[in-house]
């Protein structure tokens, strides 16, 4: 790669700000990378489950006998069998701010995918007839799948027995199928909601969804030739992997490995500690290397889903446009586990209500329910994408009631650099949050530029008619995060070799994307190489230092700064060694394209660490850096959606869909954009054609691609990302996080270009001809 | 029977009814043909059969006798896998082996494709990271490529 300097404003950087190639790209498309399947250990037997057929029941015996008899079954595994040990399969950083509501193998079913038994056998195939063989008794218990009376007087109680509770002291009333409950006050929302001019009282709801991940969630378990614990599994939080599986298993931390080989995608979903504990337990009992791979029917009826929510907003506005109160009241279903429950229900509050700050009445009341439906877990936007389907249409509502430009609205009361919001500090994870300062904001920006490439002014309130369709465009402002402030830490460690290449060992988790480039190309900044000289190794719990793991947003901007940091001080022992070989001052060596360069003279890479491995005080030149912040500087964005409406048959084509991000400094801008673009075809597929669709047993009925329908190629609209560049001051060369907050616009930009089309509000997901139609009939009737 | 994976002759001494995509991977151990769903509707198991683009977890070994595979492995597509890397195409790589396997024979048929008919190529293989633009778009950039050489 080139030494060229590439301008960023007044920030001049040689590798970051350069769309350098994925560095496991070809490896990647050539099928040589290695997924967790592909590892091939001899002797390896394989893990099926056996799951509940019923929503709601207790288990009054379990018959293993004739599953035992056939030939080829190793072990099987229950909860007679297992230790009982409540934990949370939330793989979030300890103490955890989840319920401990879980165990390996519980005696209640709670949901149709509970896991009631395990079976290893030789084969794939045998595990599975084995578990048709398992007999077992149920009592059937009457099942709760309306989320909106969990807490009604009458409704099942899901989880009942007392060893169930927070590591945390937080509200938690499973009596009342409450998983978790949050109410932050800022000013007195009755009073100002008495004081606005207009009032506003609008509910939403937001739909199951799978991540769908095209690689299923699975492990590989077997015993080094020490007796160790190797877990090589489909993860995002390998180092949570290892604690979980420490205290499940009951064994300690330092019998454990945990290897994440490359990852199929997670988007929250491989967040999630739930197999690799039970394959690690058929190990320790059989030692043999056990296997789990999940089929696709398993990944969506019993691993994680997107949380449905109903969001209720009540807000008041001036005749002058300014918002006075907002309140934002959160009724999550949790379903039957309590996994995030407390975690992407505040989320909805604290990644949504900072964006209007200048309202000084608000409040943000959650509530997170048990029902036995599928579980849900961390998805990509977590709770937030939920609330801004409701906040970004109430946002348009607002507007177009004082016959504002939604654009002017915005502006008028969006978040600036400099400001700040009470939310910050008030609304945490699992506890209070963190004071902070916008410190950049570069949504005034995102949205000029989105107006342009829709021409906003040319098709707003136009209702155009084409071909017996409707055009209308619908915008939304959001923010997100960039990692939990005071409580995500990333960590790196770099070494120098003699030919002046450095490994980089970073505990940050590479699940496809592109974390390990682009903080390769950070460590490349830092101590002023090129990227082909980094040696990147990720996410082995024995080999790289700690890192939390890929989620919250966290690891452009957490593991970036702790890698730049540690570049830094490889730096610095670079131009110790280089001084002591020349005698130069070190303010006079400056370090350029490889080489440490003075006056009249340089020195290679090379040179100057062959000097210190092999000549005169010799050292090994390395570093370690680790990296918390006391901020979490959001990204901005603005999504803006053109649609054209079938008035006939409630058909909606996407005509054209603009994304504008303010990420800070894009490390990579080729891998920020395709962050974007993948996030935003998800955020469509999910509003307008994924839906979970469940029998009166609360079984799911369309477990699988071709019921599920997510987008293929042909679907997608045309779409254009526009990069805002910002700078950071607290993120790593001015970056800030980049992949989750897209996949929050597209709900309500489409949802407000359809309003705009045909006037018909939607306040529910997904976004179905036949709901468009019928909305559409009721109004002109 | 007789099957040629990748130019090579085997005899497989195994079932018939094995499905194709579990021979590859367990019995060959070529582990780069993905297994994403088992039902035909994904595309991360694609294979060329005789030079046409299948989905090898939804074909039994049986069915296969005295033709010809190509996996992954024996696809060599250089310009392909660059312009994938150059325009950014591959993120978690999954569905990668796939579309390389579809968008090559697609290419092989229709060297100077519209946008639309690359749309259609690939509409069997489901990616969840890219939203699919950089996909299409390094499919063109390969196209144009391969008609510079020509």
């Amino acid at each position: 790669m080139s030494q060229k300097i590439k301008n960023l404003g007044k920030y001049k950087y040689r590798s970051v700000g350069k769309s350098v190639e994925k560095i496991d790209s070809i490896s990647l498309s050539t099928g040589k990378a290695k997924f967790f399947a592909d590892y091939i250990i001899p002797d390896t037997a394989h893990v099926k489950f056996l799951y509940s057929k019923h929503a709601h029941a207790e288990i009054l015996s379990i018959d293993t006998t004739k599953a035992e008899k056939i030939d080829g079954v190793i072990y099987i595994l229950h909860h007679e069998n297992t230790e009982q040990i409540p934990h949370t399969t939330a793989g979030q950083g300890f103490p955890e701010p989840s319920p401990y509501d879980s165990v390996m193998f519980d005696k209640t079913m709670r949901f149709v995918g509970d896991k009631v038994a395990a079976v290893l056998a030789e084969t794939p195939e045998i595990a599975e007839e084995a578990c048709n063989k398992i007999k077992v008794k149920y009592k059937i218990l009457p099942a709760l799948f309306d989320y909106e009376i969990a807490s009604d007087k009458g409704s099942p109680i899901i989880h009942c027995e007392k060893t169930k509770k927070y590591p945390i002291p937080i509200p938690y009333s499973p009596n009342l199928n409450i998983a978790a409950e949050v109410d932050i006050n800022i000013g007195n929302l009755e009073e100002g909601l008495s004081e606005s001019d207009y009032y506003f009282d609008e509910t939403f709801y937001t739909h199951y969804s799978s991540h769908a991940m095209l690689e299923p969630h699975g492990v590989i378990t077997y015993l080094d030739e020490t007796g160790r614990l190797v877990i090589i599994t489909a993860t995002q939080v390998p180092f949570h992997v290892r604690r979980i599986c420490a205290m499940v298993l009951n064994i300690p931390i330092k019998q454990i490995r945990v290897i994440k080989p490359r990852i199929g995608g997670g988007f929250g979903g491989k967040q999630e500690v739930f197999l690799e504990y039970i394959a690690a337990l058929f190990t320790l009992k059989t030692n043999r290397p056990a296997k789990i791979s999940l089929s696709r029917k398993d990944v969506f009826r019993s691993s994680r889903t997107r949380h449905p929510m109903r969001v209720n907003i009540r807000c008041g506005v001036k005749k002058n446009g300014h918002i006075n109160a907002f309140c934002i009241d959160a009724l999550m279903n949790t379903g039957a586990y309590g996994s995030h429950a407390l975690t992407v229900l505040s989320n909805a509050g604290s990644k949504v209500l900072p964006l209007i700050n200048k309202a000084e009445h608000q409040r943000f009341i959650g509530k997170s329910v048990y029902t036995n439906l599928p579980v849900g877990g961390a998805y990509r936007g977590y709770g937030a994408t939920q609330s801004y389907f409701a906040v970004g249409q109430v946002m348009d509502i607002m507007a177009r009631k004082l016959n504002i430009d939604l654009i002017e609205f915005y502006s008028q009361n969006n978040i600036k650099k400099g400001e700040t919001s009470p939310i910050f500090e008030k609304l945490g994870e699992g506890k209070e949050g963190v004071k902070m300062i916008v410190e950049s904001c570069g949504l005034e920006e995102c949205i000029k530029k989105g107006v342009e490439a829709i021409d906003w002014y040319a098709k707003r309130d136009k209702q155009i008619e084409k071909n017996n369709k409707v055009h209308g465009v619908g915008m939304v402002c959001l923010m997100q995060g960039s990692g939990i402030p005071r409580i995500d830490m990333g960590s790196a460690y770099i070494k120098m070799n003699e030919d002046g290449s450095f490994n980089l060992h970073i505990g940050a988790t590479d699940i496809g994307t592109g974390s390990d480039t682009i903080l390769a190309q950070i460590a490349a900044e830092a101590i002023g190489t090129d990227i082909d000289e980094i040696i990147v190794l990720s996410s082995d719990t024995d080999l790289t230092p700690f890192d939390v793991g890929a989620y919250a947003s966290s690891t452009t901007y957490i593991s970036g700064q702790a890698v730049r940091k540690c570049g830094l001080k490889i730096k610095k022992q670079i131009l110790e060694v280089a001084s002591e070989i020349t005698n130069q001052n070190i303010e006079e060596l400056e370090i350029l394209n490889k080489k440490v360069q003075w006056n009249n003279g340089s020195l290679d890479f090379s040179e100057i660490c062959s000097y210190a491995l092999y000549t005169n005080n010799q050292f090994q030149i390395q570093a370690t850096a680790s990296n918390i912040s006391n901020t979490s500087p959001p990204p901005f964005s603005a999504h803006f959606a053109e649609v054209a409406v079938d008035k006939e048959t409630g058909e909606i084509e996407i005509i054209k869909y603009v994304t504008t991000v303010d990420c800070g400094t894009a490390i990579n801008p080729k891998l920020a954009e395709g962050q974007v673009e993948g996030a935003v075809v998800n955020g469509i597929s999910w509003a307008l054609t994924e839906e979970y669709r469940f029998n009166k047993q609360g079984g799911m009925i369309n477990a699988d691609f071709g019921r599920y329908k997510i987008y293929t190629s042909i679907d997608i609209p045309n779409m254009e990302t526009i990069l805002i560049p910002t700078h950071e001051p607290t993120g790593p060369y001015g970056a800030k996080s980049v992949s989750e907050i897209a996949i929050n616009g597209p709900g309500p930009a489409i949802a407000n270009a359809i309003y705009d089309a045909i006037g018909v509000r939607i306040h529910s997901l997904p976004i179905k001809p036949e709901k468009i139609l019928e909305l559409y009939n009721k109004k002109n009737n | 029977m007789k099957i040629k994976v990748n130019n090579i002759l085997y005899e497989p001494k195994v079932s018939g009814s094995m499905r194709l995509l579990d021979y590859l991977r367990n019995e060959l151990k070529l582990t780069g043909t993905k297994e994403g769903c088992g039902e035909g509707e994904c595309g991360a198991c694609t294979i060329l059969l005789n030079g046409k683009p299948v989905n090898s977890c939804l074909i039994l070994l049986g069915q296969c006798d005295e033709k010809e595979i190509i996996t992954i492995e024996g696809l060599n597509e250089p310009e392909l896998t660059k312009s994938f890397e150059e325009v950014g195409a591959v993120q978690c790589g999954f569905c990668t082996p796939g579309m390389m396997i579809s968008s090559s024979a697609f290419l092989e048929e229709n060297p100077s494709p519209t946008k639309e008919e690359v749309k259609t190529c690939i509409s069997g293989n489901l990616c969840r990271c890219t939203g699919y633009k950089k996909i299409e778009e390094a499919i063109m950039l390969t196209a144009d490529k391969k008609k510079l050489v020509k």
